[in-house]
């Protein structure tokens, strides 16, 4: 199964794996900025593709994250998967982005049996979820994803970028500290789901706060 | 590619509206707009990530049923063209990558549209049977084109003396829109969201020489001489005459007197309408401009219209008015202005460029 995965919830990256492929990668791309989606990602999927040489045709499914994340970067990629999805005629799933940073963690050699993902929610806030971990299985969401500040996260080890800006907050993994989520682990956790035989979610973007936007209270009148 | 009929597909997304068109070099094939106007009612205006959220959700299906109707196949398109700017940030952003994606899945060109331009390419779209002689040469616009847009969004004067690469932008609003003007204006008189059409509409049962409302930057020191003219000759503002709406229903309620809704709403249309027509003639007498065309939302209310078409026929200019789904934002004219720049044999913007949330009328495409 050859998957084309998209993450855009921090930087912007896609990656093609595949469970033919030594450990299951193709191709992947990820940029450092977390601003640039919109010129970045179109021209490194592009790349990625005939890196790989493969078509939209070979692709067995797409897979995005679909956050949390700031939200302008966050819909570039998912409108950018639901598009490419239409135009194959491909399924189209989705992952929840901090997955991709809990994966990373379980494959790592400091991982702890209960831990937080943490990423950069702005305004002071974090994006954030907690993962158990048993042996040699996908780390287990326990609860979440949520926004709020670091301060407020439980007391556990904290992975990921989140973790490193509220360091003086929080039991911050210095080695993830870091670490942002990118689609080349959101595919790998997608294809080991699927090949499980679970059920990925679908593309609908998880925003977490509302749009901020304040209904007008009447006019006050003048005496 | 084929450069004489292509077939293109437009996209736009820099407001409220997702919009897929389809035409074939200046034939329209199909204008399909998903609105998040409701959403936005209970906010009395646009509220930005609403309306991009709402994009990316409109997005895919907007463009199955702009496909369905026009009976063509992605396979079928020679290019594809996006609104790249000028718009809101967040909400151009999404028909921006979609259009990409949609570029890397087909393999097709991709054209980065500026929307006030392609406000204006729409009026190269050759109307229903029965309209004037269709124009299917690529420059087919007049020599001296102009071109007044009114909306929620903008309000320009443009000099137009080439579609694909030569547009002069001669006055706009230094503050609100016209159109956002009236969506005020409609909230302190509690007519409700859009304003436009709830204001025109009591407007006809008001005197609008009740009142008389300031007309912005007509004063001396804008507008200089046709020789030596000021700073802001034909500029617009409207925010000084929210303002004076804002104190004159004040007025009316300190006095403890009824609040004459609707001669104030004449009052208020009449001196945007006035301003806007005036000065919009002035640009077009002082730049040689002899054709205007009138676009943007507000193209839809009467008295802009009425006004516009008695002022212009005075000083001797022809104007066009497009259909009125052609005059709000919509997919159709950032296909239309993508097939004129085909037409010209303009290169494709790539997939590399970035959406430019107030992109200069100059930049025709990126
Ligand atoms: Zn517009």
């Amino acid at each position: 199964m050859l998957i084309l995965a998209i993450d855009t919830s921090a930087v912007a990256s896609a990656a093609l794996v595949s469970d033919d492929a030594p450990e299951s990668v193709l191709a992947s791309f990820a940029t450092e900025d977390t601003r640039t989606h919109a010129e970045v990602l179109a021209p490194g999927i592009d790349g990625l593709l005939a890196e790989a040489g493969v078509s939209g045709h070979d692709v067995d499914a797409i897979v995005t994250g679909v956050g949390p994340g700031p939200f302008t970067g966050l819909r570039s990629g998912i409108v950018t998967a639901r598009t490419l999805a239409f135009v194959w005629g491909k399924p189209l799933y989705g992952v929840m982005s901090l997955d991709a940073i809990a994966l990373e963690v379980a494959e790592s050699t400091d991982s702890a049996a209960e831990f937080i993902v943490a990423t950069d929610a702005r305004r002071k806030e974090v994006y954030w979820a907690r993962y158990t971990l048993s042996d040699a299985q996908l780390p287990h969401l326990e609860d979440g994803p949520h926004v709020g500040f670091a301060a407020d996260l439980p007391d556990l080890p904290v992975y990921g970028a989140g973790a490193g800006i509220y360091s003086d907050a929080v039991k911050a993994v210095a080695e993830f500290s870091t670490r942002q989520p990118e689609a080349l682990s959101l595919g790998q956790f997608a294809l080991a789901r699927l090949s499980a035989g679970e059920q990925l979610l679908d593309s609908t973007p998880l925003y977490l706060r509302e749009s901020d936007a304040q209904v007008p209270g009447p006019r006050k009148r003048a005496l | 590619m084929n450069r004489t009929q292509p077939l293109v597909l437009g996209i736009e997304s820099s407001c409220d509206e997702t919009g897929v068109g389809i035409v074939r070099g200046t034939t329209l094939l199909t204008n399909t707009v998903s609105s998040s106007m409701d959403e936005h009612v209970r906010f009395g205006g646009v509220i930005p990530e609403i309306a991009s959220r709402a994009h990316l959700d409109a997005f895919v299906p907007t463009l199955e049923e702009a496909l369905a109707e026009a009976g063509v196949t992605l396979a079928d398109i020679d290019a594809i063209a996006v609104t790249s700017g000028p718009g809101l940030a967040g909400a151009l952003m999404v028909g921006v990558c979609a259009a990409k994606a949609l570029a890397v899945a087909t393999g097709k060109p991709l054209y980065a549209i500026n929307h006030l331009v392609a406000h204006v390419g729409v009026g190269l779209l050759q109307q229903g049977a029965g309209a004037p002689s269709p124009q299917t040469r690529p420059h087919a616009l007049p020599e001296n084109m102009g071109a007044l847009l009114v909306s929620g969004g903008h309000t320009e004067i443009l000099r137009i003396r080439s579609i694909t690469d030569d547009v002069e932008l001669l006055g706009s609003t230094i503050d609100d829109a016209a159109g956002e003007a009236y969506d005020k204006v409609a909230r302190l008189l509690g007519l409700g969201y859009p304003g436009g059409p709830a204001i025109d509409k009591l407007a006809r049962t008001g005197n609008a020489k009740a009142i008389r409302f300031p007309r912005g930057l007509t004063q001396p020191k804008y507008m200089g001489t046709a020789e030596e003219p000021g700073p802001h000759r034909y500029d617009w503002s409207f925010s000084g005459l929210k303002t004076a709406v804002a104190r004159c229903v004040e007025q009316f309620e300190a006095r403890g007197e009824e609040v004459p809704v609707a001669d104030i709403a004449a009052a208020f249309q009449e001196a945007v309408v006035d301003v806007i027509t005036a000065k919009a003639v002035l640009a077009c007498r002082e730049n040689g401009i002899t054709e205007v065309l009138l676009g943007g939302g507000v193209a839809a209310n009467s008295r802009l219209r009425q006004l516009t078409e008695q002022r212009c026929s005075a000083a001797g200019i022809r104007l066009t008015v497009p259909p009125l789904p052609l005059c709000t934002d919509n997919g159709a004219m950032v296909a239309a202005l993508g097939a004129q720049l085909v037409m010209a044999g303009v290169q494709p913007s790539g997939i590399g460029f970035a959406p430019d949330s107030s992109m200069p009328v100059t930049t025709v495409s990126a």
